[in-house]
């Protein structure tokens, strides 16, 4: 079952999605993620009724937002995580939380096959890691997660293979400043 | 710009997972506005919180797909997110809390020649605020009851530890007693968020500040 998870392209059902409204597409996603995305809301404190009602408000801003998933830079459940997070601060009248400054680029509209296949393989190496975890470890890092965790209480220090995915990132943001600079010298 | 003091990982995870109160993710997403390096480390603990999600599952109610394809039906496409503006001083995520740019902010006298704008943050614990401190100026003397974030928006600021920049970002804690001094030069804009409250040693005596809740 893991191998079957591990080899289905979920971004290119979201490109499907995305690109012809594609409702079988849709539903493989849905199948997949939205029992995720419940399990994870209960964990953070919901009833069950709640986290159902949220779990499908989250899928419906993934077919809402399809156009804005930016494959090269996260997985699909990394992107998947982002909406969550933001329902459930909602949901549970979490502090608000602002995001960032946009890149001055959006997704592109041809994304890197290499860079997608990445993107996603670093998230299964990631979960993966997760999981060979002391039992302890995994425990905190996922209670973080589930915002059951003061800041303070939090191990940095947890061997997991972030610092791949931060190299690729920053690499990936160098190339696109660098191409945006060559686009401002050249105008 | 070249940014020498930045955040930290239990920072980055917390913001992550949405764990902190609003005052520090305004400093935290501020921050991340103006440095690539902490914008690719907290992408990767966005992408830890997506494998988090991967790893444990449930059963949704009977008929929930197609509550869901029901409501999808004829729901139009984003196309575009909406852009955000930011000036030359302050990122996109604080002028949404000014209401505008740097000439928007209501900045109130708290001596010595220092201004200070509270930001309206929802919390109790935690509190944001720009401060005002004229080139070559202290800031007053204090110390805080909690961690304290300062972001360094314009000019630049030294204190006991280091130098501050554009960007920089100094994480101080309960047993930081510093006073921050502008460089002479350009007036030095910050962002600050603290834990509790702030100390101003030089303006009350030790004992009344209790009292007065600065
Ligand atoms: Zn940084
Ligand atoms: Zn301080």
């Amino acid at each position: 079952l893991a191998a079957d998870a591990e080899q289905t392209d979920w971004s290119a059902l979201v490109f499907r999605v995305r690109d012809h409204q594609d409702r079988t597409a849709f539903a493989a996603l849905f199948r997949h993620f939205a029992p995720r995305v419940k399990a994870f809301l209960m964990k953070s404190g919901a009833s069950e009724a709640l986290a159902e009602e949220c779990a499908q408000d989250v899928m419906a801003t993934l077919w809402q937002k399809a156009k804005l998933f930016d494959a090269e830079r996260a997985s699909v459940a990394t992107w998947v995580f982002t909406i969550a997070r933001n329902r459930r601060i909602d949901a549970l009248r979490k502090s608000r939380r602002p995001e960032p400054e946009d890149l001055p680029w959006g997704p592109e509209p041809e994304p890197d096959q290499a860079e997608v296949f990445e993107a996603q393989q670093e998230t299964e190496r990631l979960g993966a890691a997760l999981s060979q975890l002391p039992l302890k470890q995994r425990a905190l890092i996922e209670r973080a997660y589930f915002g059951d965790l003061s800041h303070s209480e939090i191990a940095a220090e947890t061997g997991l293979p972030l610092g791949t995915i931060k190299s690729r990132i920053r690499l990936a943001l160098d190339r696109l400043r660098q191409q945006m600079d060559v686009k401002a010298t050249e105008r | 710009m070249t940014i020498k003091h930045h955040l930290s990982d239990e920072l980055l995870m917390a913001y992550a997972a949405a764990d902190l109160p609003e005052a520090f993710n305004l400093v935290i997403a501020a921050h991340l506005s103006l440095c690539d390096e902490c914008r690719a480390r907290s992408m990767a603990f966005d992408a830890l919180g997506g494998a988090v999600i991967e790893d444990s599952t449930c059963e949704m109610d009977e008929g929930s797909l197609a509550a869901c394809l029901a409501r999808i039906d004829g729901l139009a496409q984003v196309e575009t997110a909406a852009p955000r503006r930011a000036d030359a001083v302050l990122p996109a995520p604080l002028l949404d809390y000014v209401g505008g740019g740097l000439d928007r902010v209501k900045w109130r006298a708290v001596g010595m020649g220092v201004r200070q704008a509270i930001l309206p943050t929802g919390d109790k614990g935690a509190s944001a605020r720009l401060l005002y401190i004229p080139g070559g100026a202290a800031m007053p003397d204090h110390g805080h009851r909690g961690l304290e974030l300062t972001l360094v928006l314009q000019g630049a600021f030294r204190d006991e530890a280091d130098r501050f920049g554009r960007g920089d970002i100094e994480i101080a804690d309960a047993s930081v007693e510093h006073t921050p001094v502008a460089e002479a030069g350009m007036d030095c804009i910050c962002l600050a968020a603290t834990q509790g409250s702030l100390k101003f040693n030089a303006l009350l005596p030790r004992l009344a500040q209790p009292f007065f809740r600065i």
